[in-house]
């Protein structure tokens, strides 16, 4: 049963992808939905199984590649932050997969598109499962590609292939550093497997390496190897820039890989490895000011975005890094807790985005929208709800995720722990802002556009408003619901069990109450702010925005991090390419080989030549001079 | 002494040559002389695959071995195998039938001589992989030129007599100085026996020089880096099937000739100058990747791709690990798999619309859908994604490097995020985007012996990316006793 949770998405695809044509768009778009459905309620079962029964396993389903000493199997491994992930991830794709039969109505190309979501599913859930780091890489290397082929899925729009290619390039950067950890695991255990790689790692704690002429110790570089793959797939700040390209995708893909499962990989990665992260301070306390960063810069940048999918691209980032300085303060289960409730909300914003984009017949820039709330009722309340989740409003899902995360963060108290958690406090601040005008300027205010009459708008489809709806049931009440379960670490009530390793408890105490307070109030006080600043009093936002035209600029253009890759590595690039092979390759190596060999035998034989004159006295010339030439040597010896 | 299978995989080509040799060739018989060439080479397809049933995995001995006298204390003719070869000799059965399908549209004039040239090929090649003694090794291995010379310079480009006069020049400069090396074996040893060569083991005070003399070989044929720029030219001016067994086989020859020799004769002098390969493997590596990057021939970009995945092979092969000298054996089976394929994608393409520049496409993806799946798959085996047979060799030569020399693998780690850059680049620009040349609308998707071909192709590199045991198990024993005896005479000497 277990193993048909994963084969089933796989089928889907493989339906799907191969016999889409002969079996229509409709009975592809019913038959990958029904079977990650099935795999979605099995997933829920498994999960249940999990809480209730203390059921954990390791089913190893074939031998994979074995050389030497190293031993990697296609393995399932069900333990609680699996089953989570599970349940997260086909949840959400089922709910994708049904939303997307109405949103890709009018695309002529429904079975691919289906297949490559299934597809994606299987990839992700490989991912999650994995017993082992190489199986991870394969589910890791898996999303991304299917990643790749669905923001590139309108493969006539020359920016989605860019956007497409960068996301697996960038996401290969990572990688780069992932492969180098597992490599290291390997060089240092001999195995790869999570449960042997982790009975080692405290053998190790002493253990100091001369890695690239820098002297580290073995855990921190593991540690900050292995975290440069989370910052690529998580898109964390340096490695974030092709998150807001891949909005170039269609919406529910941006939904489901790049808001809810895909880009939290980084974060599981983090989460599953904390047995290893727990003996590295030093790559802890890296987490936590990237993670910080990324929330502070991303949310900065969704300040000043208009393009409605962007914005929430870049609040994407934004919680993700809140996810990640969970985990960098030890809080790795507050951090699951947020990766979960996230999932649900911002899927729900995306997807509600998605609405909204339809309504307009693809138009995205929030300059264009305004005033239909009343024209999309459904969609306005939906999003609204995402929207209180998101920012944290009291008593949401998003309200106890992202407050355990300041909390801990302040309870880990260290400088980066108040660090933190002072960023975290003004990012939630900024978080409402933008959130908030998101929500304004789609659907208060005039209506801005020019290309489409406001009777033309619809509410959307119910097979589209459904899974809307459903999500954001998790909105509301994944919060509520599970506090306890993921945050509680009492003896009695210990969920993650062995999957979650903690090297000291996490603090019990509670920070002073008007640290709690703290949070909320701001969240709430700005919902009347932004109003006045983007319904009531428009100008304003322009006249601030004129008044710090380099500020504006500046994060218009999202810090310049495009700019300064397009300087720094890809003309280069480009540009060592044609050095290497038209100086290289061609002046030095062909010119100095080859081809100047040749060159200097003709001309070495077009001299011998004028030997052969054919003049006998200057043969005969020739001659006597070396016979006297010779007699002299002869002589003088 | 039981059937002589070897030198029956050796001679059945050659047989099929001649036969070919004396049937009329006229346009209407062409399809005779492709049928009795494909025959020939499938029975060899088949055979060597009863090969690798009746082949004992559990040791390193060689087996099937024949020895003949050839020239009476000289020279014996001796042929075996053991798990290092066997995946070659099968690589190339099964490549040879696969290159004579695809003919049909490439080769327009003189099929049947051809054919011959590709017959003998094989015939040499399987030599090559077999043969248990130097001077029958060098024999056929210098032969294996001559074919491909003669495909590149009749029935190749526009540049066909330059590019085959430089393959030429390059690969002979390393042979001669093979040569020398193989006969002062000779007198240093008073043998040229592979296995007694073994046994004996050869003075570490002539080692490093005859090491170089074999590397020089070597090094071209593979081709390492600063001795590559000949393979780009060899591919672009030769047909499709002349690109694909040059790709596919005559390529594996060093990267075999390696593990064989160098590391097995001269264990010394190998772990002297392992210094050496890493930092050409890597600049190879890295230096090409760039390369690859800005080429505007999509056959030349591929070309340039090779030399990338043979610096992986040659650094793997001498990291001296388990997985680093498997991860070879597999990358370079994969790469003879995909590279094939790759080649064969650039030709239908070719075949249609009479150009290798990538500018000439784009947005052809719903005009061949077929195609566009299989370039995909092919695409992604050359960029090395898990799943793939790409992925196991690679990543395993990684973990052998990063177990000997941090830096050498990091700096070739950097390699995979090029190649992801420059075979997606290209797939994007031939495959996607608008639809800009109106005449690619006349397009028409694969036939059915080029998707037959393809599919060939694509079953055992997706096979082995998901279940690569049957090769790992078939090499594991050969290479584990390799590294047990190279170490052994580390410490020895």
């Amino acid at each position: 049963m277990e193993i048909s949770i994963i084969a089933l998405p796989l089928i889907a695809s493989i339906i799907s992808g191969f016999f889409g044509k002969l079996i229509g768009d409709r009975n592809s778009e019913i038959i990958t939905s029904l079977l990650v459905t099935i795999s979605a309620i099995l997933s829920a079962f498994v999960l249940y199984q999990v809480i209730f029964n203390q059921y954990q396993d390791n089913i190893v389903i074939a031998k994979w590649i074995s050389s030497g000493t190293l031993e990697v199997n296609w393995s399932m491994k069900i333990d609680p932050l699996s089953a989570i992930m599970l349940v997260v991830v086909t949840s959400v794709s089922s709910l994708v997969h049904i939303y997307s039969i109405g949103y890709m109505s009018h695309d002529p190309h429904k079975p691919r598109f289906m297949a490559y979501l299934s597809l994606f599913t299987f990839a992700m859930l490989m991912l999650v499962t994995s017993d082992n780091f190489i199986q991870l890489f394969f589910g890791w290397e898996g999303v991304g590609l299917c990643s790749y082929f669905l923001i590139g899925f309108w493969f006539k729009k020359d920016t989605a292939n860019t956007a497409a290619i960068k996301a697996f390039v960038v996401n290969r950067v990572g990688d780069f550093g992932f492969a180098l950890g597992i490599f290291l695991i390997f060089y240092l255990f001999g195995t790869v497997n999570y449960s042997e790689v982790f009975k080692l790692i405290p053998t190790i704690t002493e253990k100091d390496l001369i890695f690239l002429g820098i002297k580290i110790n073995a855990i921190d570089l593991i540690c900050i190897l292995l975290f440069i793959g989370a910052m690529g797939k998580s898109a964390q700040i340096l490695l974030h820039t092709w998150l807001p390209d891949a909005m170039e995708g269609p919406t529910p893909v941006s939904a489901l890989i790049h808001a809810a499962t895909m880009v939290t990989a980084g974060v599981f990665l983090v989460v599953r490895c904390s047995p290893i992260y727990e003996y590295s301070e030093l790559a802890l306390n890296i987490i936590t000011i990237v993670g910080m960063s990324t929330a502070f810069f991303a949310a900065t940048v969704a300040l000043v975005q208009t393009d409605i999918k962007k914005i929430i691209a870049y609040s994407t980032c934004s919680q993700l890094g809140y996810m990640f300085f969970a985990a960098g303060v030890g809080a790795y289960n507050v951090a699951m807790f947020h990766l979960f409730t996230h999932a649900f909300f911002k899927a729900l914003l995306f997807l509600g985005s998605g609405s909204v984009i339809h309504a307009f017949k693809d138009e995205q820039d929030i300059n264009n929208m305004g005033g239909i709330y009343k024209k999309l009722p459904y969609t306005y309340i939906l999003m609204i709800i995402g929207t209180l989740a998101l920012t944290g409003f009291p008593f949401l899902s998003g309200f106890y995720s992202k407050d355990a995360i300041i909390e801990f963060a302040y309870l880990r108290g260290n400088t980066t722990g108040y660090y933190a958690a002072g960023i975290g406090i003004l990012t939630a601040f900024l978080t409402s802002i933008y959130s908030w005008r998101l929500i304004f300027k789609t659907f208060h205010g005039k209506y801005n556009n020019k290309n489409i009459k406001i009777e033309e708008t619809h509410e959307s489809p119910l097979v589209m408003l459904i899974p809307l709806f459903l999500l954001s049931i998790g909105a509301i009440f994944a919060g509520y619901t599970f506090k306890e379960l993921f945050i509680d670490q009492s003896t009695d009530n210990n969920f993650w069990k062995d999957s979650i390793f903690f090297l000291k408890p996490l603090s019990t105490e509670h920070p002073p109450i008007w640290f709690l307070v703290l949070t909320p109030i701001l969240v709430i006080s700005s919902i009347p702010i932004t109003y006045y600043l983007y319904v009531k009093n428009k100008n304003l936002p322009e006249q601030i925005a004129n008044v710090n035209k380099p500020l504006y600029h500046f994060l218009l253009n999202k810090w310049y991090f495009d700019e300064l890759y397009d300087v720094l590595i890809v003309k280069p690039s480009k540009n060592l390419g044609l050095f290497l092979w038209k100086f290289f390759d061609i002046k030095l190596i062909d010119g100095f080989g080859p081809d100047g060999i040749s060159a200097l035998i003709k001309k070495c034989s077009l001299k011998a030549n004028k030997f052969q004159s054919g003049y006998i006295y200057q043969y005969a010339f020739i001659m006597l001079l070396g016979f006297s030439a010779l007699l002299t040597f002869l002589i003088i010896k | 002494m039981n059937f002589p299978i070897l030198s029956s995989l050796i001679l059945l080509p050659s047989i099929g040559a001649l036969f070919l040799f004396f049937t009329k060739s006229t346009e209407e018989k062409n399809i005779t002389v492709k049928y009795v060439a494909l025959f020939t080479s499938l029975v060899n397809f088949f055979l060597s695959i009863y090969l690798w049933i009746l082949f004992d995995h559990t040791t390193s001995k060689f087996q099937f071995v024949e020895d003949r006298i050839w020239i009476e204390g000289l020279i014996n003719y001796k042929v075996g195998i053991d798990g290092i070869s066997i995946l070659f000799i099968i690589l190339t059965t099964f490549i040879t039938p696969l290159c004579i399908i695809s003919v049909n549209n490439s080769i327009k004039n003189r099929l049947r001589e051809f054919l011959i040239a590709v017959l003998i090929m094989e015939s040499f090649m399987i030599g090559v992989f077999c043969s248990l003694d130097l001077v029958v090794f060098y024999l056929f291995f210098e032969a294996g030129l001559i074919p491909m010379f003669l495909i590149i310079g009749i029935w190749g480009g526009t540049r066909r007599v330059y590019s085959a006069f430089k393959f030429f020049l390059f690969t002979l400069l390393g042979s001669v100085l093979m040569l020398v090396a193989i006969i002062s074996i000779y007198w240093i040893t008073g043998t040229t026996d592979v296995t007694k060569l073994y046994e004996l083991g050869i003075d570490a005070k002539y080692q490093n020089l005859l090491w170089l003399a074999f590397f020089s070989s070597f090094a071209v044929k593979t081709p390492m880096w600063p001795v590559h720029t000949w393979l780009p030219d060899a591919h672009v001016e030769a047909p499709t099937a002349g690109s694909v067994l040059l790709a596919a086989i005559l390529l594996k020859m060093a990267g075999y000739g390696f593990i064989r020799f160098s590391l097995g004769l001269f264990p010394v002098a190998s772990d002297i100058f392992t210094p050496l390969i890493y930092a050409l493997s890597v600049i190879a590596i890295i230096f090409t990747s760039f390369i690859a990057l800005m080429q505007e021939d999509m056959k030349k970009l591929i070309a340039y791709s090779s030399v990338a995945h043979m610096g992986f092979v040659t650094l793997g092969i001498f990291t001296i690990q388990q997985q680093g000298i498997e991860g070879s054996i597999i990358q370079m089976i994969s790469h003879g798999l995909v590279s094939a394929a790759l080649f064969l994608c650039v030709g239908v393409v070719y075949d249609r619309m009479h150009s290798r520049l990538i500018n000439t496409y784009g947005g052809i993806v719903s005009i061949i859908p077929k195609y566009s799946v299989l370039f995909m798959i092919f695409t992604l085996a050359a960029l090395g994604l898990p799943g793939t047979s790409g992925f196991v060799g690679e990543f395993l030569i990684l973990m052998g490097a990063f177990k000997d020399n941090f830096l050498v693998a990091v700096l070739a780690s950097l390699g995979v995020i090029i190649g992801a850059a420059y075979m997606l680049w290209l797939y994007k620009r031939v495959i996607f985007g608008k639809l800009v040349n109106l005449e690619l609308k006349e397009m028409t998707d694969l036939n059915k012996s080029e998707l037959f071909i393809l599919t060939c192709l694509a079953i055992p590199t997706l096979f082995f990316g998901f279940y690569p045991d049957p090769l790992i198990n078939t090499i594991e024993v050969s290479i584990n006793d390799l590294i047990k005896v190279y170490n052994i005479s580390l410490v020895n000497n």
